[in-house]
């Protein structure tokens, strides 16, 4: 008995738990000052303030989106904190052994040890801790390859005249309402350059760790994927049980030079609320890349957590046969709400992209997919494919489909597929019959259901994405 | 190895299982034959919990245990596999998945160790071949895209991988052409033994020509109205239902 009940008390969000660090947090509110606090901490130039104010000038002006299918409070942001940092990392330690071993230790409490040894070999991992990165591995042999891979508050003063060049490029400060938030208070994130022709030698990864309560995490994470390059990158986020929700906008930007090609992964698990629906992240992001000629952008994103999920990962076909792909999973349980899909811009010749959307819901949840194939005037022979499959556990949850298609050119091709199905009693059964238990079951049906999107991720990842499914779908059956 | 006693049994609140009575001693095959409607299927549901049966009085034991408490996976622990009718799909997950998910969880039921995967996937190999379906089958999806024929041999397949104590086929000839049916009933004997006991539930004598039973029982508005050997199914099925329902009245 004591077997079942203990598995029972691990299989909820692990990640929950809170560090205890002594931090320097800005008070919460949002203003002119709090902005060129933000940017003094990080000792920013001139121009990128200048860039963070315009951003807010232009913010205060926007309102809110309520177009998507969501219900929740109204986001009070003055009520927020958006800055917070560990104190041990005022002094910028400058390797691993000067960095504090509580935060260290969080790490590997989540799989994520730091120590170049422990790591998933093959994988490099830059940490970020509310606003600041803690530490970045394998940035020597990185380095070698010529590949540059740190913390963006880092690039600003090191690689200036790329960020100059990139920030705002793809996602512009006026862009939308949470994006302009993001370009005004963004604290840290990651940059990634890769040179012409190099392949990346190894996977790139960021783990984001959102830990101070009443605190906001505004990463900002920029690719360039220089000509004939590639890189395959993975980005993991959680953030502790807490009653309150906590903020959370992100704006990802993605440059694939000509012949380029950039993988990009996802494995969200936000702290996604309690069975109640009480707490939980809510996650508004904005992500996008753009093509030039002949790359290829490929956006994964397997999505369990979060109470609101918000998030569009695009691609701007702009080079003539570019390729963008969009496969995603995004499950929701409990009072959890998801409202994702993707932006197709087809702009040049024979570009072609594909969508794949798997969404399920169970409990009282609701997911909705909304999606953009838009074939602009120049799209000549351009093509889609879209599909897009709902799977319902349980009879009070919602599956909503939202597709808009925009077809200027006459000859560009847009196929939509759409499907919804239940998890039938009937395969509960027969699994049952065989032995099989009925929560295991449902989650083999519904790995099942996945697999198209699962094979997109790198391996390892594809088998913590199995795994994190499990413990998502916890209590939805029965 | 299975004794049922007065076991009655409504669906949707109808009763349709009326005080059903059946010994099945280790290694015994019975078939239990009749008319559509006379509640076949329902005993092999009833017996395997699944939703929707509900039992309202009498027993069933297996191997002296009362089942009819447990979960269906319980069951299936203890060792009672039903051969479905038919077989659902389950899409994306492949057989072999399917099948290791099976017996880990039958195993540890049981207190076993997890079979390794190599002794596992030589074991999956032998017993498709031994059904004629192509290796092909263990990477596709369960039942997906499979011919009417290939999801019962899939059926015996599994059965064969499971061993388990006490098999009930429900109607697994239906939709069967001969060469079909002559695997699965091939499979099926390969799997007698002094420990293991069937239950064939058919609706015809032709399975029974492959699968020769031990006792012959016919089932008619919810009872076992007679039984008998073998010959029994012979005589059915030359006089038809009609006989024993007229004999009965």
């Amino acid at each position: 008995m004591t077997d079942v009940i203990n598995e029972r008390i691990e299989s909820d969000y692990k990640a929950g738990f809170v560090t205890d660090v002594e931090t320097d947090t800005i008070p919460p509110g949002l203003n002119e000052d709090v902005i060129r606090t933000i940017s003094a901490k990080k000792g920013e130039p001139e121009w990128l303030l200048e860039w963070r104010l315009k951003a807010f000038a232009v913010w205060k002006e926007m309102q809110e989106p309520e177009w998507a299918h969501l219900k929740y409070p109204k986001v009070e942001f003055d009520k927020v904190s958006y800055y917070s940092a560990p104190k041990s990392m005022e002094d910028k330690p400058k390797s691993l052994d000067e960095v504090d071993p509580e935060l260290l230790k969080t790490y590997e409490k989540l799989g994520i040890p730091l120590h170049e040894q422990a790591i998933l070999a093959g994988v490099a991992v830059d940490a970020v801790f509310d606003s600041v990165s803690v530490a970045t591995t394998f940035r020597d042999k990185l380095e070698e390859a010529g590949v540059i891979f740190c913390p963006i508050s880092e690039a600003v003063h090191k690689y200036p005249d790329l960020i100059k060049k990139y920030l705002g490029s793809v996602v512009p400060q006026k862009d939308n309402f949470y994006a302009a938030l993001n370009c005004a208070v963004f604290s840290d994130g990651s940059f990634v350059y890769i040179p012409k022709g190099v392949r990346c030698p190894m996977e790139l990864s960021t783990y984001f760790r959102i830990n101070e309560a009443k605190t906001g995490q505004f990463e900002r994470t920029l690719i360039v994927a220089d000509e004939g390059s590639y890189v395959s990158y993975l980005e993991g986020c959680t953030a502790p049980m807490r009653d309150e929700n906590q903020l959370h906008a992100a704006v990802v930007e993605l440059v694939a030079m000509k012949d380029a090609e950039i993988k990009y992964s996802t494995v969200q698990n936000w702290y996604p609320g309690d069975a109640e629906g009480k707490g939980g992240i809510y996650n508004f992001v904005t992500k996008r890349g753009i093509c030039h000629q002949n790359a290829k952008i490929s956006w994964t994103q397997v999505e369990t957590g979060s109470a609101i999920t918000w998030k569009y990962p695009s691609v701007v076909l702009k080079g003539d046969n570019s390729i963008g792909e969009f496969y995603s999973v995004a499950l929701t349980n409990n009072y959890q709400q998801a409202d994702t899909g993707t932006k197709m811009i087809h702009l040049g010749k024979n570009t072609r992209s594909t969508i794949i959307s798997k969404g399920i819901s169970a409990g009282k949840s609701q997911n909705a997919y909304r999606g953009l194939v838009r074939m602009n005037p120049g799209a000549e022979n351009a093509r889609n494919y879209t599909q897009c499959d709902s799977l319902l556990i349980g009879d009070q949850c919602g599956a909503h489909t939202f597709p808009y298609i925009e077809s200027k050119h006459p000859a560009a091709v847009v196929e939509h597929e759409a499907t919804t199905s239940k998890v039938s009693d009937d395969q509960l059964f027969l699994c049952q019959q065989r032995g099989i238990e009925p929560e295991k079951a449902v989650s083999m049906i519904v790995n099942g259901f996945c697999k198209e999107v699962f094979k997109e991720l790198p391996m390892e990842f594809a088998v913590e994405a199995g795994k994190l499914l499990e413990v998502s779908l916890e209590g939805s059956v029965g | 190895m299975l004794t049922i006693e007065n076991l009655h049994a409504n669906v949707d609140d109808k009763a349709i299982l009326k005080g059903l009575n059946i010994e099945v001693k280790p290694g015994e095959v019975h078939a239990i034959m009749g008319p559509n409607g006379a509640g076949k299927s329902t005993l092999g549901n009833v017996l395997s919990g699944r939703d929707g049966y509900e039992v309202t009085q009498g027993k069933a034991f297996l191997s002296g245990k009362e089942i009819l408490e447990l979960e269906p996976e319980e069951r299936a622990g203890e060792g009672l596999f039903l051969a479905f009718q038919y077989p659902v799909e389950i899409p994306g997950v492949s057989n072999l998945e399917f099948l290791k998910a099976s017996m880990d969880a039958i195993r540890k039921y049981r207190g076993e160790e997890e079979i390794d995967s190599v002794s596992f996937m030589k074991l999956a190999r032998e017993k498709c071949k031994a059904v004629n379906l192509d290796q092909n089958f263990l990477k596709r999806g369960v039942n997906e895209g499979f011919s009417g024929g290939e999801k019962k041999r899939n059926e015996i397949m599994q059965m064969m991988m499971l061993e388990p104590k006490m098999c009930i086929l429900d109607e697994t000839d239906s939709g069967l052409d001969i060469d079909a049916l002559q695997v699965v009933a091939q499979g099926v004997n390969s799997l007698r033994s002094p420990d293991r006991s069937f239950v064939v539930v058919t609706h015809y004598q032709r399975l029974l020509d492959f699968i020769v039973p031990d006792y012959v029982h016919v089932l008619a508005d919810g009872k076992i109205v007679k039984s008998g050997g073998k010959e029994l199914a012979l005589e059915l099925e030359e006089k038809g239902y009609g006989w024993i329902e007229g004999e009965v009245a």
